[in-house]
């Protein structure tokens, strides 16, 4: 890879000289007695040697120049030559002259992430964008499955804020708030009305069985900041985070981008259902600490995402024997809590921390309102934990990324409004069941198998039957085909750092039930193309 | 089990400056004119609540957009799904225009060069994560707000290293203080990436004038150095003077299109000029790609509400409103800060020349017991336990000289405020009488003293001064 030589050398990194008032001066410094020494004074020794040395220099410079990897290790082979063309345009704009100089003035963390190589997530989310299906105005559009979102209850808070809104906002006679109340400086981690309406909810959707108290509540604005604070407070620059495989592709974003903490996958497989097991676990953390990298502890999703399976009470308690043991910390995800569908019941990390006398402190939950409540543009999310410690630095950390005033006092509304919460949960829970089978049934009926799962709002498809070869490549390829000539997005496992290949996460909840008929046939003439002799 | 990261673990938040702590003070014995009258009044808090009577008269007559009602149909459903970091076109397009408007259509923006941040906090916190790697500095003038200190170093593992400005040229930014911060922080190893200006300043509550722009922008070409300028209290400038950007400065020079040009950055936020700093609205300006590229998907860590967005985008989108509004507010901006200025200069306290900001930058320099920092600890205290009011000591801002102040006067109603003037004139009185007591009592000591001395030379009684 080349890279332009800037015009103004940066004297400090080739030594520590005080700053130079131009590049150019260095320059001639240096052809000037090159030229008398080539020319014959040397000899043809020294007008070998200095151009090697030359040489020597320009390696060592471009390479304390250049930019750290991008923080994406187990991003799809850049063989794939596909992938290069899908590569975002803003990484062809830094090409320029200009933008080079910019570059090279920038931090190292923004010239990797300002041209990071998107993951075939992001990819597929940005293709859905640009040609988006619609069945009347786009019929030959894209198919969003890649994207956890769920638009199958909105009309019920549609109806909600249309019976009640008018007051919420600046208040009026029943609220008695007035701008003044929303507009000046709030306690940047919430209000305290929005904290108690969340307990209230957390309570119910983690099973009532677990009392959410709302003073051990941080709200941020969203889960990402939450998941980043998180790591901010439990580990340091260079620790590690172990996170069971195949795990949502923004935790790279969201654990390494600022906080230079690293995540260690903990390889999940099929034949388990990708069930996590305390012996990978364990031998993955060994393996950290023979290299010296120090483990603080484990993040699981719960319901898992992408694979939507729920982590059993036993399966909780090994985990909590297990942070104890190596006294490390649990930060559990559990964010689609509220959208289960199986029959399975959900266990929350808040359960077991209330039953427990000792190790409550080890234990923090993230929550947010993005899936269960469909308001990802409104930006909640939650920290939960029992450890004062970490209360304390993460309420000071939620500066940064606080809820917006007009927006928490709607929620206190909304969430308040307990009949409307249990009446919506209920029929969300139906619909995304419903929505589940019908899709699930017509998979089936192409042969294309998915896991059980029960939770989330997405199911993990087993399309390695269709594959060729039996690699990531292979994988890649079919998710080409997929985006390309079955219009529809979904996201390979490859992105979810899956170890095995052709594994696919499609989302069902963006559709509408008569989409998925369409779908199905459209997966349809793929599978008919990857059967056909090659 | 003290498990938590240093990070977590350090005080790297300035949770203990006295400006931090008085704000804690005020929580504990808060002013109510009912309930509290005794209370401590805030004048700690550069808050602007002027003129929320105009947003609530604004609302309730725009109360569709509350309900995202949008004509005859709803817009609920798009903004609750709105998530997109590149935020709503609509909002931004507004935003530019409001900016270009506070700099009299001098510069005109982008949106596409714009990125929303959850606050200028998460602004100048990105922009520091975009610009410097840990460990490298960036200079800053003092005095500067207190805030930055946390913002700009804590997360981002950034050195900051102060450019002194002296009273004596009332605050101003000088080559020499640049040249000599350079090298100071050469003397400390650490790499300069950039200036962090202010502009009006925080808490001078001054527009900075062409020459300090100019210095600026000739010095960071040469140390080829970016300049980031908040320019958060650009809304607010009330006096005659008016305000020139840094951007409108580089464009006079024809810097358009040349290197520096691409390393000049804007903070910008709605929470001083229209008074809504709940909402959480911030946002960076950069005619750097990658800074935005980069600043753009860092946003994720505090996108601003999709529904906040489209509350403003309306709001900054009746531009007759928005006309009277701005006019209004800037109006009663200068009269509250006639108040407080004139009200101190009747007790002999001098307020240096400002023309924006929510607050003064009071010279108390006078009533200090010494020219020490201890003794300006000591007048803090005394005023807020004393005199019950809660202003912000200048060494909190790392001033260089002791003795100053920033007292805020916007975020109360104009009965506090006078209140508040009324209990520092009967503190000054009382301190001015102490003092004038304790010059007698010297003065009488000493004379008893050296008659004591020459009456009693022999004397085996030591009469010392009784203090």
């Amino acid at each position: 890879m080349t890279q332009t030589f800037p015009p103004k050398p940066d004297s400090e990194d080739i030594t520590r000289k005080p700053p130079s008032t131009g590049g150019g001066t260095t320059g001639m410094r240096l052809i000037v007695p090159l030229r008398g020494v080539v020319q014959g004074r040397g000899g043809l020794i020294l007008g070998s040697l200095i151009p090697c040395a030359l040489f020597y220099f320009l390696q060592f410079y471009l390479k304390r120049r250049r930019p750290s990897p991008p923080s994406n290790p187990a991003s799809p082979s850049a063989s794939s030559s596909n992938l290069a063309e899908l590569q975002r345009t803003s990484s062809r704009s830094n090409l320029s002259s200009r933008g080079s100089i910019g570059r090279a003035l920038v931090s190292t963390r923004a010239s990797s992430i300002a041209k990071s190589n998107d993951s075939t997530y992001y990819i597929g989310l940005d293709r859905v964008k640009e040609d988006p299906y619609d069945e009347i105005d786009n019929p030959n559009g894209i198919i969003q499955l890649g994207l956890a979102e769920n638009r199958l209850s909105l009309d019920l808070i549609e109806k909600w804020l249309s019976r009640t809104l008018n007051d919420s906002i600046c208040g009026g006679s029943s609220d008695g708030l007035s701008i003044s109340g929303i507009a000046t400086y709030q306690p940047l981690d919430g209000l305290v009305e929005l904290k108690m309406a969340i307990a209230g909810l957390m309570s119910r959707v983690m099973g009532s069985a677990a009392l959410i108290d709302p003073s051990k509540l941080i709200l941020t604005s969203g889960a990402t900041p939450a998941v980043e604070i998180l790591c901010f407070c439990l580990a340091d620059q260079g620790n590690a985070l172990l996170v069971p495989t195949p795990y949502y592709p923004g935790f790279d974003r969201d654990v390494r981008w600022r906080t230079g903490v690293d995540l260690i996958p903990v390889h999940c497989r099929s034949s388990d259902n990708f069930t996590l097991s305390i012996t990978a676990l364990d031998q993955t953390f060994n393996q950290a600490r023979k290299r010296g990298q120090r483990v603080r502890g484990i993040l699981i999703s719960n319901p898992s995402n992408p694979v939507g399976n729920l982590l059993t009470r036993e399966m909780l308690y090994d985990l909590l024997d297990f942070a104890r043991e190596k006294n490390i910390h649990i930060i559990s995800d559990e964010i689609f809590a509220g959208s289960t569908y199986g029959t399975e019941e959900f266990v929350s990390m808040a359960e077991i921390i209330d039953s427990e006398d000792s190790d409550k402190e080890r234990v923090h939950i993230i929550y947010g309102l993005s899936k269960d409540l469909s308001l990802p543009g409104f930006r909640v999310g939650v920290i939960y934990s029992l450890n004062e410690n970490v209360l304390a630095a993460s309420s000071r950390l939620t500066r940064f990324s606080s809820i917006s005033a007009p927006t928490q006092r709607i929620l206190i509304s909304m969430l308040s409004d307990t009949r409307f919460i249990q009446e919506y949960f209920k029929v969300n829970r139906e619909r995304i069941r419903k929505m589940y089978e019908l899709f699930v049934t017509g998979l089936k009926q192409l042969g294309i198998e998915c896991t059980k799962s029960s939770g989330g709002l997405y199911c993990w498809v087993n399309m390695s039957g269709l594959i060729r070869p039996y690699n990531e490549k292979g994988e890649l390829e079919l998710w080409e085909k997929l985006l390309n000539i079955a219009k529809i997005n979904a996201t390979p496992g490859s992105s979810c750092h899956c170890i095995e290949p052709g594994w696919f996460r499609c989302c069902f909840t963006t559709l509408a039930e008569k989409d998925i008929p369409v779908v199905i046939d459209r997966i349809h003439k793929v599978v008919e193309t990857c059967k056909s002799p090659a | 089990m003290n498990m938590l990261s240093k990070k977590a673990r350090c005080d790297a938040d300035g949770q203990d400056s006295s400006f931090f702590v008085g704000l804690q003070e005020y929580e504990k014995n808060p002013y109510d004119v009912v309930r509290n009258p005794s209370g401590i009044i805030q004048m700690g808090l550069a808050e602007n609540q002027l003129s929320f009577d105009l947003l609530e008269s604004w609302l309730a007559r725009n109360s569709d957009v509350a309900t995202f009602e949008k004509n005859g149909g709803s817009t609920f459903r798009e903004l609750a799904l709105f998530q997109d970091y590149h935020g709503l076109p609509a909002f931004k397009k507004v935003l530019v225009d409001f900016m270009a408007k506070i700099r009299r259509n001098k510069v005109s923006f982008h949106p596409n060069k714009l990125v929303l941040t959850a606050g200028a906090t998460s602004a100048n916190e990105t922009l520091m994560f975009c610009l410097a790697n840990p460990g490298e500095a960036f200079l800053i003038p003092t005095p500067y707000y207190p805030g930055f200190d946390r913002d700009l170093k804590w997360r981002t593992g950034v050195e900051l290293v102060p450019i002194h400005c002296s009273s004596l040229n009332k605050f101003r930014i000088t080559e020499s203080a640049l040249q000599e911060a350079y090298q100071q922080a050469q003397k400390l190893n650490l790499r300069v990436k950039g200036i962090l200006i202010t502009n009006p300043s925080n808490p001078l509550g001054a527009t900075m004038t062409r020459l300090e722009l100019n210095h600026l922008i000739t010095f960071a070409m040469d140390k080829n150095l970016h300049i980031v300028s908040d320019e958060i209290y650009s809304g607010t400038v009330f006096g005659s003077s008016s305000f020139i950007s840094i951007i409108e400065a580089a464009r006079e020079r024809n810097l358009e299109n040349t290197d520096i040009w691409s390393r000049i950055h804007i903070v910008y936020s709605l929470s001083k000029d229209l008074g809504l700093p709940g909402f959480r609205v911030g946002m960076i300006y950069s005619d750097n790609e990658t800074v935005t590229s980069a600043a753009t998907k860092m946003s994720s860590f505090g996108l601003v509400s999709s529904q906040t967005q489209y509350l403003l985008s309306n709001l900054l989108g009746d531009k007759k409103f928005m006309k009277s509004y701005m006019k209004e507010n800037r109006k009663r901006l200068k009269k509250r800060h006639e108040m407080l200025v004139s009200g101190l200069g009747n007790m002999g306290i001098r307020c240096l020349k400002s023309n924006a900001g929510l607050f003064c930058w009071v010279d108390m320099r006078h009533l200090l017991s010494s020219n020490t920092f201890e003794a300006e600890m000591e007048l803090w205290k005394k005023i807020l336990s004393e005199a019950s009011l809660n202003i912000s000591p200048g060494s909190s801002c790392h001033c260089t000289e002791p003795g100053w102040f920033r007292v805020c006067f916007a975020n109360m109603k104009k009965e506090t405020l006078k209140l508040s003037i009324q209990r520092m004139k009967t503190f000054v009185d009382s301190i001015n009488d102490e003092n004038s007591e304790n010059q007698q009592l010297s003065f009488c000591i000493t004379k008893r003293r050296s008659l004591t001395k020459w009456v009693f030379q022999l004397s085996l009684y030591d009469r010392g001064p009784d203090r």
